[in-house]
C-alpha cells in the first residue's frame, strides 16, 4: 500500500492549485481524480471570468479570495504560460432603479479595496461597446477572462513535474481513520494519508460522509451557455453583465468574450435534482438567446454555434435565496481532514488563494520544507500557427512533424498532438488533446483530425483501439475493429 | 529550389492547384493538356484523390466513361493519367495562405515553401455539418459522428464506430453509410430526415435502405441526445410543414451511435482570407463562366465551389476550370449578373462577362413535377424548358448562347414555374 503525507481528491481547479503549492514543498502529495483528465467537472464548463470582487459581501471568504486570487492571476500566467486577458467589464443599468444597483455595487467593491471603479454614462459606454444600449454601466476595469482547463492543466501537470502523483480514472469509494491515518479505498487499489484535502466539487458532501455525518446540503444548480462563432468577436471588447438578479445568489445572463474569440451567453440558473444532469435543453437555449439579446439587440441568430453547461455546487438552497459562502475547514470531528465546501463562483479566481491558505492550514501538522530542485515549465508554449516564418522553418528543420499539419482549422501540427500526448499527468483522451492544443476545436469540430488523432495514439503510443475514449472513464469512441 | 533569407523554399508555377481530389487532379491534367507547363498540386493528404479512398462503393465515372468504378478505381485513373502528364504532386503539404498577387505559403516536413503561380485553381472539396451546425440539444456524450468521419474510420483504418446506429440526415453520405454498416454486422435503426422527401439521390434510397429493410422517417428529426459519457439513446419527433416539432410526437430510441449526414459546407477558409467574393448559396466563391473568382487568376472547382451530385460532373467542370487557368485570364471590370429567381435555390456560374455558349448549374428549392423553367434578360426570354420533374437532390443542367448584346448591360434571372 502506498504512503503519502497528503491525499487530495479531487483534479479540479481547486486541487490542482493546492498540489502545484504543495509541490513546492518537500511533501509527498497524491490527487485522486475519477475523471479521465484534470478539469473534469466544474472546472471545465463556466464563464471562464477573473471576477474583481464587486460581487461577495465585504468580510466573507469569497470576497477575500477573489480579491486575493485576482492579483495573483497576472504573475501566475507569465509564470506558468497560460494566456489571461484583463478585458474589464461593464454592468449595465437600464434606467434609473438599476443605477441605484450600480452603487450598491460599487460600494461593496470598495469595501473589498477593488480599485478603479466607475460610473459611465450610456454615451460613454456607447463609445467602447457600440453594440451595447444602456442608461449608465459600471466600470469594472480589474474583471478578466482566461480558459480554466489551461488553467489547471498549467497548475497539475508543473506539480506533476515536481513529484506530485496524479492519479486519474482513481474514484475515492471509502475512507477509513486508522490511528493518525487515513485508509483510502479507490477503484484502483488502497493508500494511506496524513491528511486528506475534500476538493471534490459537487461531490464534497458524498466524501465527509465517508466520515462522518455532513452539516450540510449541496444544492446542484445548472447554469447553461451557448457559444457563439468566432466571426462575431467583435460584437463586444469587454465582459457584459446586466445587474444582478435579486434571487439565487447569481449574477444573471451576461456576455463574455473568450481567450479563443469565441463569445459566451449564459449562464442561467435552474437547481436541479441530480448533479450529473450537465445537458442543454432547447427552451434554455432559447432563453438565453432571448436574455442576451436585451443587452445587445443586434444579436445575429446564426451566430450559435455551440452549447454546453456547467453545475455549481451551492450550499444554500433556493429558498434561502441562493447565497451562502465557502467552508474552507478542518473537520472537528475528523482531525486532518480538510474540507473545501461549496466552492462556487468565483472559486476559479480564488483558486490561488484558497490554495496557499490550505496549505497554510497543512503547515501547521506537517513541516513543509522547500524543495531546492523545484522546476516551473510554461504549459502552454507559442503555438506553431502563431509563430513567424522563422519561427516555423526554424522547428521543422529541428523536427519534421512540424511540418505535417494535423489540425486543418486550427493549424495544428503532428509535433504538438505528440506533446499533448505526452504529458506527465498521463491524460489521453480525445479531450485531453483537445484542451492541450486546441485540435479539434476548430470549425469542423473534428471532423478531419479526428482519424488523425486516432491514428496517432494507436502507432505511435500504443493505446488499443477498444481503449480510445473521448472524455471520461466510459466514454469508448469505438467498437472493435471491422469484420 | 532556392533557400533565401527567411528561409522559405521559393518554387515557381504556371497552375497551382489547391487539393488533390478528384476536382484537382482534372483540372490539373486539363491545365497540362492546354498548354501550361509546370503545374504543380498540392495536397495535405498522404494520398491523392481526396475523399474518394474511403468512398469503396461503386457508381462512379457511369455517366463519364460508361462504366462503374469504386471511389479508389476512379481517383487511380486521374492519378495515373496525371503522373504519365508530369504533374508536380506535392503531399503532406497543407496550403496556410495564399495572397492577391497569387503566391501562395505551404507547408510540408520540408520546411515552408514559397510558391508564385501564374494561376491558382482552387480544389479544396468541402466538410461536413456537426451536430452544432443544427444545435441539437441535450448531453455530450461520445458515440456522435458525421457520416464522413465514420466512413473513413470502417474504410480506411478498419475501426468500428459503433452497434446500434441512428442516422440523422438522409444525404447521400449517410445512405451509404446505412448500408455499410449493416454489412458490418451493426443494427443499423432508422434514418431520420427532417424534409418530407430524402435528400440523396432516389437510386441511394433504394439500394442502401429499401433494398435492406432500414426505415426512413420523413418529416421527423432529432430532439435530444442522451447519454453521460457513451451515447444511450436518442429522441426523435415528427416535425408539422413549418418544421416545428408536433408536441407527442417524441420517441426515444436506445441506441449507441448517431450518425450525422447533415450535408456538406465548401472549403474556403483560404478564400476567405483573401476576400474573394462568396455566394451565401452555393457556399463557394461566386465565378464566372471561366470558373475565375471574383480575384482575378484565382479559379475554383469541384465541391469548394458548390456541392456536386456526382463525380462526374465535378470532373468535367474541373477540367474547363483548368482549361482556363492555363489560358490567360479574362479581364474582370465588366460583367452581368445571373441571379437565382423564384424557385431556384442557387445558379452557377453567378456572372458572365464574355459572349458565347455557357454552362449552368441549378439547384431548385424544393420537389416539383413538370414545371418550366425560364431564362429572362431584361424581360426577353432566353431559354424556356420543360422539365419533367426537378428535385433538390439532383442538379439541373443547360446551355445557352448568350449574346455580345446581353454581357454589355443586362442582368440574366433564372425561374421555375411549377
Ligand atoms: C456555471 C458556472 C459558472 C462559473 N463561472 C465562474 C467564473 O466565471 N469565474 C470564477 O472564478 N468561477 C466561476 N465558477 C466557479 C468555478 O467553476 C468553481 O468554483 C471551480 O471550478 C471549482 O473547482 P473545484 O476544483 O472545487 O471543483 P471541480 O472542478 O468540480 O473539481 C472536483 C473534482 O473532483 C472529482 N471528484 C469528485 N468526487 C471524487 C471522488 N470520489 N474520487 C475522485 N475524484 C472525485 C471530480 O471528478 C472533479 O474533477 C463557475 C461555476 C459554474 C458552475
Ligand atoms: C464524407 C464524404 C463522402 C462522399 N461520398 C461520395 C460518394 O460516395 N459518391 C460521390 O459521388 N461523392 C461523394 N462525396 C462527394 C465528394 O466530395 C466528391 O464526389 C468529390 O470527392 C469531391 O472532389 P473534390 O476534389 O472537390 O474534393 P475532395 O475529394 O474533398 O478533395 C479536396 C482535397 O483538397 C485538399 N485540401 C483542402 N484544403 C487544403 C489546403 N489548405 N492545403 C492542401 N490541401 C487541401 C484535401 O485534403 C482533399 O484531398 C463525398 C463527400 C464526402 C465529404
Amino acid at each position: 500500500m502506498k504512503n503519502f503525507h497528503v491525499a487530495i481528491i479531487g483534479g479540479g481547479v481547486i486541487g490542482s492549485a493546492i498540489a502545484w503549492e504543495l509541490s513546492k514543498y518537500k511533501v509527498n502529495t497524491v490527487v485522486f481524480e475519477m475523471g479521465s483528465d484534470v478539469a473534469s467537472g466544474m472546472t471545465k464548463a463556466n464563464s471562464g471570468v477573473i471576477h474583481s470582487g464587486i460581487n461577495s459581501a465585504t468580510d466573507s471568504l469569497k470576497a477575500r479570495f477573489c480579491v486575493e486570487g485576482n492579483k495573483m492571476l497576472q504573475s501566475l500566467s507569465k509564470q506558468l504560460g497560460f494566456p489571461l486577458k484583463m478585458v474589464g467589464k461593464y454592468v449595465i443599468a437600464k434606467n434609473e432603479e438599476e443605477t441605484k444597483e450600480l452603487e450598491r455595487l460599487i460600494k461593496i467593491g470598495e469595501d473589498n479595496e477593488v480599485p478603479g471603479l466607475e460610473i459611465k454614462d450610456g454615451s460613454e459606454v456607447k463609445r467602447k461597446e457600440p453594440n451595447v444600449p444602456c442608461y449608465k454601466a459600471l466600470w469594472v476595469p480589474t474583471a478578466g477572462i482566461m480558459q480554466p482547463y489551461e488553467f489547471t492543466i498549467a497548475l497539475a501537470e508543473n506539480a506533476a513535474i515536481n513529484n506530485v502523483n496524479f492519479l486519474l480514472e482513481t474514484k475515492v469509494k471509502n475512507i477509513q481513520k486508522k490511528g493518525d491515518n487515513f485508509l483510502i479505498k479507490t477503484n484502483k487499489g488502497e493508500f494511506q494519508s496524513q491528511i486528506i484535502v475534500n476538493a471534490a466539487g459537487l461531490n464534497c458532501g458524498e466524501i465527509v460522509s465517508m466520515l462522518e455525518e455532513p452539516d450540510f446540503n449541496v444544492y446542484p444548480c445548472r447554469g447553461e451557455y451557448l457559444v457563439l462563432d468566432k466571426n462575431y468577436s467583435n460584437l463586444i471588447n469587454s465582459m457584459i453583465y446586466p445587474v444582478p438578479p435579486k434571487e439565487l445568489g447569481v449574477l444573471g445572463v451576461h456576455i463574455t468574450p473568450t481567450i479563443e474569440g469565441n463569445i459566451l451567453l449564459g449562464p442561467s440558473a435552474e437547481f436541479i435534482d441530480d448533479a450529473e444532469e450537465k445537458r442543454t435543453t432547447k427552451e434554455m437555449m432559447k432563453t438565453l438567446f432571448n436574455e442576451a439579446k436585451e443587452i445587445i439587440p443586434t444579436l445575429p441568430e446564426k451566430a450559435v454555434i455551440n452549447a454546453y453547461s456547467g453545475i455549481r455546487c451551492k450550499l444554500a438552497s433556493p429558498k434561502e435565496g441562493g447565497w451562502a459562502d465557502y467552508r474552507i475547514e478542518e473537520s472537528k470531528q475528523t482531525p486532518g481532514l480538510i474540507n473545501l465546501l461549496g466552492i462556487e463562483s468565483p472559486g476559479l479566481t480564488g483558486a490561488p488563494a484558497i490554495a496557499k491558505e490550505i496549505t497554510r492550514m497543512i503547515s501547521k501538522s506537517i513541516e513543509l520544507k522547500t524543495k531546492t530542485d523545484f522546476k516551473t515549465r510554461k504549459i502552454i508554449k507559442k503555438r506553431f500557427a502563431e509563430m513567424t516564418a522563422k519561427e516555423q522553418s526554424d522547428l521543422i528543420k529541428k523536427d519534421e512533424r512540424y511540418g505535417r499539419i494535423v489540425c486543418r482549422c486550427e493549424h495544428i501540427t503532428e509535433a504538438e498532438i505528440i506533446q499533448a500526448l505526452s504529458n506527465p499527468i498521463g491524460a489521453q483522451t480525445l479531450s485531453s488533446v483537445k484542451y492541450r492544443c486546441r485540435a479539434g476545436m476548430g470549425r469542423c469540430q473534428g471532423g478531419f483530425c479526428t482519424q488523425h488523432i486516432v491514428r496517432i495514439m494507436e502507432e505511435q503510443f500504443k493505446i488499443d483501439v477498444n481503449k480510445m475514449k473521448l472524455k471520461s472513464p466510459d466514454s469508448n469512441l469505438f467498437d472493435g475493429r471491422t469484420r | 529550389m532556392v533557400e533565401h533569407g527567411r528561409k522559405m523554399i521559393n518554387l515557381n508555377a504556371d497552375v497551382a492547384i489547391i487539393g488533390g481530389g478528384p476536382a484537382g487532379l482534372a483540372a490539373a491534367i486539363s491545365a497540362h493538356e492546354n498548354g501550361a507547363k509546370n503545374v504543380i498540386v498540392l495536397d495535405r493528404n498522404s494520398w491523392l484523390g481526396g475523399i474518394l479512398p474511403q468512398c469503396i462503393h461503386d457508381g462512379f465515372g457511369v455517366e463519364e466513361t460508361g462504366t462503374s468504378m469504386t471511389g479508389p478505381e476512379y481517383a487511380e485513373m486521374y492519378i495515373k493519367a496525371a503522373r504519365k502528364k508530369g504533374i508536380n504532386f506535392m503531399n503532406e503539404t497543407m496550403v496556410l495562405q495564399f495572397d492577391k498577387n497569387r503566391k501562395i505559403i505551404a507547408v510540408n516536413k520540408k520546411g515552408l515553401h514559397e510558391i508564385k503561380a501564374k494561376s491558382i485553381v482552387l480544389a479544396m472539396g468541402c466538410r461536413e455539418k456537426t451536430r452544432w451546425n443544427i444545435m441539437i440539444p441535450g448531453d455530450r456524450p461520445s458515440g456522435i459522428y458525421t457520416a464522413g468521419v465514420a466512413q473513413a474510420f470502417i474504410n480506411l483504418y478498419n475501426i468500428m464506430v459503433g452497434k446500434n446506429v441512428v442516422i440523422l440526415g438522409s444525404g447521400d453520405v449517410g445512405l451509404i453509410m446505412a448500408r455499410r454498416l449493416k454489412f458490418e454486422g451493426a443494427n443499423v435503426l432508422g434514418v431520420v430526415e427532417i424534409l418530407p422527401y430524402a435528400s440523396g439521390l432516389p437510386r441511394n434510397v433504394v439500394q442502401c435502405l429499401d433494398d435492406y429493410d432500414i426505415p426512413l422517417y420523413l418529416n421527423h428529426t432529432v430532439t435530444y441526445v442522451k447519454g453521460k459519457e457513451r451515447l444511450e439513446s436518442v429522441t426523435i419527433a415528427q416535425v408539422d410543414e413549418k418544421m416545428n416539432i408536433i408536441p407527442g410526437t417524441e420517441r426515444e430510441i436506445k441506441c449507441d451511435t448517431l450518425l450525422l449526414s447533415l450535408g456538406l459546407i465548401p472549403e474556403n477558409e483560404l478564400s476567405k482570407n483573401v476576400k474573394i467574393e462568396l455566394d451565401d448559396l452555393t457556399g463557394g466563391p461566386i465565378i464566372n463562366q471561366s470558373f475565375e473568382t471574383s480575384l482575378s487568376g484565382v479559379f475554383a472547382c469541384g465541391n469548394c465551389l458548390q456541392v456536386y451530385d456526382t463525380v462526374d460532373t465535378l470532373s468535367m467542370d474541373a477540367k474547363v476550370a483548368g482549361e482556363n487557368a492555363a489560358k490567360k485570364s479574362v479581364k474582370q471590370n465588366k460583367f452581368i449578373n445571373v441571379k437565382a429567381g423564384k424557385g431556384i435555390r442557387y445558379v452557377v456560374p453567378q456572372r458572365i462577362n464574355e459572349p458565347g455558349k455557357i454552362h449552368f448549374t441549378l439547384r431548385v428549392e424544393k420537389p416539383c413535377e413538370s414545371p418550366t423553367l425560364h431564362v429572362i434578360s431584361d424581360g426577353i426570354e432566353l431559354l424556356k424548358k420543360k422539365l419533367p420533374w426537378a428535385n433538390p437532390a439532383n442538379t439541373v443542367e443547360f446551355d445557352i448562347d448568350i449574346s455580345a448584346e446581353v454581357v454589355k448591360y443586362k442582368d440574366l434571372e433564372v425561374i421555375l414555374d411549377d
